[in-house]
This record gives C-alpha cells, structure tokens and sequence, in this order.
C-alpha cells in the first residue's frame, strides 16, 4: 500500500510538473491575448514529433534544443501571420482559428509520420533505473524529465519575478492595456510570449515523448485534458494553473492506479441484473474510470467554485 | 399611447412582402417535394438526406453560436444522445410492437436532447465565452467517455443497431426504401426549419441577440442573461436531438462516434463556413460542408487537410463566412454599383487560382513521398494524373505557389480599391453598406 501511495505520488506529481509545462503557457498566452489556444497541445504534439525526427538525426540532447526552438518559431509565426490577423474578428474567431489550426497540424502530422505511433526511445544514457523503491526500480529517464520540468518551472519562476521582461509579462496579465499604453511594443510581446509558450508545450512534448506514446493523436488526448487544468486551476491564473496541474496530475495517476471496483467492495452484482447496464456500472473499476476523473472535477468545480481554484477574473 | 406604439413598432408587412415570405417557404417546400423526381439514383438520396440532417443540425448549433454567442464544441452530445434513444426506442417499439409509427419517433430523440441539455445547461451556461467553451469542451468529453464504459446501453466501440421497418406501417409505408426515408428527413428538416426560424422572432430569440451582443445591458433591463442562455442552450439541445435521431434511422445504427469531438468538430465548420451572422448562413453550410466531405474524399486521399484549411481560410479572410460574403455585395447591387467590383475580382481569380493550384500539387506530390512512397509516382488528385516524381512538377508547383502569391497581392489591393469606390457609391445614395 505505502509502495503504490510513494510510485502514484511520484508518477503524479511527474505527469502533474508536465501539464504544468504546457498549462503556464497557456495561462499567460490566454491573459496575453485573451485567447484560449486550442492549439496549444498540439504544438506538444509537434515538440514530440520534431523531437523523434531530430533525435534520429542527430540524437537526443540536440532535439532536446532544437525541437522546442523549431516548434517556439511556428508558434510565433501563427501569431504574427494567423492571430494578428483574426484579432479584428473578435475572441470567437481567434479561438475558431486555433481550433481550425489545431486540425491541420493534426492532420499534417499524420500525413509525414502516418497514424501509428512512432519509434522514439529513451536515450541510452538514461536507459537504467535510478533506484528500487520497495520492490519497484524506478527508471532514471522519469528522474530526468522530473528534474527538466523542475529546472524550468524555477526558470521561469526566475524570469517573471525577477528579471524586466518578466514584470512586463506580470503586468500585462492583469492590465495589458495599460502596458499598451506605458509604450512597450505589446505586439512584439505578444508574439514573444506565444512562442515561449508553445516553445515550453514542444519541451514537455519532447520529454514525454520516449516515455509515453509517440501518436498523431495525443494532442486530441492530451488537450481537453489541459483545459480542465487551466479552468479547475483558474482562466488566467498562473498560480491556479499550477495547483490544478498537480491536482489533475495526481488524481488521474492515482485513479489509473487503484484497481477497486463496486463489486469487489460490495461483491457480486445478483445475477438478476446481469445484462443491465447497471453490471457496468458495478463491475467497472476506479482504473478504468480515470479518464473520465478529470471532467467529473471540472463538472463538481463549476458547480462549487465557477471562477476556478485560484481564479479572480470572471471572463 | 398608441401614438408611441405606433411611431416605435417596424410598419405592417405589405402584402407584396408576405407573398415574398409565405412564398419561399411553399418554394421550398415544393423542391424538396420535387428533387427525388430530378436526381433519381439512390446516391443522390442519400446525399439529401444527409443533408437534410446536416442542416437541422447546424442550424441547431447555431441557436447557440450565432444568435446566442455561444461557441460550444460539444454540440454533438445532445446529437449522439438523441441518436442513441431512438435506436433503442425503435428496438423496444419494434419488439412489443406498440403503436408507434416511425414518422413520430424523431421526436423521441428530440425530447432526449432537451432532457439532457436540460440537466447538463444549467452548469454549462453558468458562463459565456471562453469558460463556456471549455467546459461544454469537458462535458463533452465526460459524456463520450461515459459512453464507452456504459457498454450494454451504448454497446461499446461496435454501437446499437435497429432495424426500422418493423414498426407500425403508415398508409402502407415501411420506412425500408431510402426514398421513403429521404421524405421522412425533407418533412422533419422542413418543420425543424419552421420552427426554428420561427423560434428567432420570437422575444426570446430578441433576448437572445441582446445576450449575446450585451450581457450586462440585459442585466439592467431586468433579464438574467444566464437563463436566457440556459433556455437557448434546451432548444438547440432539443433540435440537435431530432437530427441525431433522423441520423440514427437513416443508417439504422448509433455508435460512439456520434458523440464524439469529431461530430461536434463538423457541425462547427459547417456552421461557421456558411455564415453564423444569417439564418440562412448554417443552411448554406451545411450543404456546402456535406457535399465537400462526400466530393472531396473522392478526389484526394487528404481531403480532411483541405477541409481543415477552408475552414482556416474563412476563419482568417471571410469571417462571415458564405452567406456573409454573398450578403456583402446587397447593398452593391441596390446601388447599381457591383459592376466596379466583378472586374476586379476576374482579375484577382486568375493569380489566386494558380496559387491554389501550386499548394494543391505541393501538398498532393509530399503525400505521395510521405504516406505512400513505393507506389507510382503517376499520381491523381482532383481528375487530374501528374507525376509527382518529375523535377518539371516541382518546380511549376513552387512558381504557381509563389508566382500566384506575389502576383496576387497586386491584385488584391485592386479588388480593395474597387471596393472602397462601389460602397462609396453605394453610400452616397442613401444605402447602408
């Protein structure tokens, strides 16, 4: 019991430090802007793929670098070239927009790397396991990519409070017209910001990919997932996105992780209800509900607390 | 008083208006009465009534989207949800045999639709805007997952099937023939339609656009805006209800992709491609995206990268989308003053067209060297063979492409120019633009 509490806290907070990753990106680009990005996963996806890709070429520590600047670059090209442009049209059709983007890249990505999932490995230095706890050897590569998410999360900590683009960035979530008006470039910050945040969405993605599956369709799996975390954590929080990023990231380790289930508590549904979907329901286990944990919170949370965790701003 | 009424109120319709209006409904009416008898191969029937659902459903969707301001991306619940009823509904009919004939059973799905939205609208509509789209984003998600552990009512990956000539016959009809089921959709869009369009003069459908262009306002005149979208949100739940139901009786199964993102994802092209400003708008689109969807699937093997980047296309260039565009051009042609612009816009087509034409073949020649790279490089796209292989290929794709791109953006500064000097016009005689 104590052994799977320390794996799934590990695991967690591990999947939580990733989500994280991408949700603060998402957090500032939707204070930024006002837009929520659709897309955002998705440039996950393009950070997993460019990472494979580059790591075959030229191997894993330059795809480390390389992928999240290649995927920043057309982050900030969509909003020079894309969002600047919709920005007249109102949020609906900025939003649509990263919807429809969202769509292309997807498809895009199944045409040059197809629809299975792609062969993209741990790297062989980090290819051991770090240390047994109880009985489990924990790999070192989930060490590593806990200690990447770590480093930049402290970084990024580092540039908002402490550096001068970090306060513009500050201020403008809570009053970016007034940084418009104190005569700082919003445009150039603008495009700055949405490719640092997609930069971080490909950084998550190149880590994730070795240790989870590399597929055309984990942003379509990922993305409903990171809009739970900005709005359970708060639109436009960061703090909020991080307390929701580990919440989410815990809770749906833990679930994946308990192999309870109503009839193994209760005992075996009476026969007489056998092929009701009432033996679904009493049959089914916490495991295999875990994906569906995440929106029964969102649900229980716009019902509590609408704004969010940690949100202030109604939108 | 009535003096006041008088001055306030919009002028009685005169009978030449009425006679407009009445008539295009029976115009309508009678080309849906008459099309089977134009187009007589079982594929075109088909295709109607795919269309006819298409439009029932879009329509709904744009309750919420055009005149509510609701952007929701996940609409196909209460579709999905309404499909599914009635398939166990004809089951549960067919084997009891009650006297239900098939004709009304649409209904069932409606009034499934509305039951679900009715518990799932009240904390979806809570909040508009982004929040609103993220969370009807989560339901959606919570629902089609949902789905797919409820294995015995919604039968897993394979789905529920039905068979829907089992039911009570009507005037000797057994619903087996697709020609009898392209009626049954015509009369269930034509009505769905109706109501709808009605449902927009109503007061409520008035709140509605004041909901959506100024919450607070609407707040002041003593409304609660968030009942007013918890309403919108029953009725576009209720009619995207019957769609799923026609849907479920035309292929006589439901399965898990009914409920699905990609369900929602196509109602808000279609939607959104013809126009969320004009009633007519998702009727255009809907056509448009339904015959896109079976045409283009034909002609490429990538025809949802297309799909997706029309969709960009209008999002970026026509945010009107169809109708808005064509819309436009009215108080042009009011004023006598659209000749200015068409010459402009042949000028402009032919660069455009060939900027097309230079995508299209370099996205069709990087298919060919990405998803099937052994085969011939002979290949075909859109009716025409070229051979993806051949240098001479790429490098007419790359100066159609770029030729087209620079070529073009002399163009369109001309069609701008031409259009400031036609609304000019347009504007000096009193008309709107």
């Amino acid at each position: 019991m104590l052994e799977l509490i320390v794996i799934s806290t590990l695991n967690g907070v591990l999947f939580g430090m990733l989500l994280f990753l991408m949700a603060s990106g998402l957090t500032v680009i939707f204070s930024m802007l006002g837009v929520l990005n659709f897309a955002h996963a998705s440039f996950y996806m393009l950070g997993a793929f460019f990472g494979f890709q580059i790591s075959r070429w030229f191997g894993f520590w330059p795809a480390l670098l390389i992928a999240p600047l290649l995927a920043g670059a057309i982050g900030a090209g969509v909003e020079r070239y894309g969002l600047r442009r919709v920005h007249k049209n109102g949020h609906v059709a900025e939003l649509l927009f990263t919807f429809g983007l969202a769509f292309v890249i997807e498809e895009v990505v199944q045409i040059v790397w197809g629809k299975g999932p792609v062969d993209f490995r741990i790297p062989p230095v980090l290819d051991f396991p770090a240390f047994t706890l109880f009985s489990t050897n924990y790999p070192a590569y989930k060490m590593f990519m806990l200690l990447v998410s770590i480093v930049i999360f402290l970084g990024l900590l580092l540039v908002l409070k402490k550096t001068r683009i970090g306060l513009i960035v500050q201020a403008a979530l809570t009053h970016p017209h007034m940084v418009g008006h104190l005569g700082h470039n919003v445009g150039r910050i603008f495009m700055l910001v949405f490719g640092v945040g997609t930069a971080l969405a490909a950084v998550a993605g190149v880590i994730a990919g070795p240790a989870l599956v590399t597929q055309a369709n984990m942003a379509g799996l990922l993305g409903p997932i990171l809009f739970v975390v900005v709005v359970v954590g708060g639109l436009g929080s960061l703090p909020g996105a991080f307390v929701g990023s580990l919440l989410i990231g815990l809770v749906q380790t833990f679930a994946v992780s308990i192999n309870g289930s109503l009839s193994g508590a209760f005992g075996p549904l009476s026969p007489d209800y056998a092929s009701t979907w009432l033996a679904d329901i009493w049959g089914v286990t916490v495991a295999q509900v875990a994906p569906i944990v995440p929106y029964v919170l969102l649900v229980l949370i716009l019902i509590f607390r609408p704004m969010g965790l940690l949100g202030t701003r109604d939108t | 008083m009535s003096e006041l009424t008088a001055l306030a109120a919009p002028p009685l319709p005169t009978a030449a208006e009425k006679l407009k209006f009445y008539g295009s409904w029976v115009v309508a009416a009678a080309v849906l009465l008459l099309l089977p008898n134009m187009f007589t191969s079982g594929g075109s029937l088909t295709t109607f009534s795919l269309i006819g659902i298409s439009i029932i459903f879009s329509l709904s969707y744009n309750i919420l989207l055009g005149q509510t301001g609701m952007l929701s991306f996940g609409h196909a619940v209460y579709y999905g949800l309404g499909g599914f009823l009635v398939i166990h509904a004809i089951n549960i009919i067919g084997a009891n045999k009650l006297p239900v004939p098939l004709p009304v059973v649409p209904l069932i799905g409606g009034l499934t639709g509305l039951l679900f939205a009715v518990l799932l609208g009240w904390v979806s509509t809570q909040r508009s805007g982004t929040a609103f789209a993220m969370i009807s984003l989560g339901v959606a998600e919570l629902i089609a997952s949902s789905a797919l552990i409820l294995r015995t009512f919604f039968g897993g990956e394979a789905g529920v099937s039905a068979n829907r000539t089992k039911l009570l016959k009507l005037f000797g009809w057994n619903f087996g023939p697709q020609i009898q089921i392209y009626y049954l959709v015509a009369a269930w869009t034509l009505i769905a339609v109706i109501a709808m369009y009605a449902l927009t003069r109503t007061p409520l459908g008035r709140m509605c656009n004041a909901v959506r262009d100024n919450p607070e306002r609407v707040q002041f005149v003593g409304y609660n805006p968030h009942v007013v979208r918890y309403v919108a949100f029953c009725f576009s739940g209720f009619f995207a209800g019957i769609a799923g139901a026609l849907a479920a009786i035309n292929f006589e199964i439901a399965n898990s992709a009914y409920l699905g993102a990609q369900q929602s994802g196509t109602v808000l092209f279609a939607t959104y491609i013809g126009g969320v400003g004009f009633f007519i708008g998702p009727i255009v689109g809907a056509i448009f995206v339904t015959l896109l969807s079976l045409g283009l699937s034909d002609l490429t093997q990538v025809w949802q990268l297309y799909f997706g980047l029309i969709f960009i296309a209008v999002v970026v260039f026509a945010p009107g989308g169809i109708t808005g565009l064509l819309m436009m051009h009215r108080p042009l042609l009011k004023a006598g003053s659209l000749a200015k612009v068409l010459p402009s816009y042949l000028i402009a087509l032919v660069p455009t067209a060939a900027m097309i034409a230079g995508l299209v073949i370099s996205i069709e020649t990087i298919v060919h060297y990405t998803v099937n790279p052994g085969d011939d490089s002979h290949i075909k796209a859109f009716g025409v063979s070229f051979d993806a292989a051949s240098p001479y290929i790429w490098a007419m794709a790359a100066i159609l492409l770029i030729g087209g791109y620079i070529v073009g953006r002399k163009t369109w500064s001309w069609v701008g120019h031409a259009w400031d000097s036609a609304t000019g016009v347009a504007r000096e005689k009193g008309i709107a633009a």
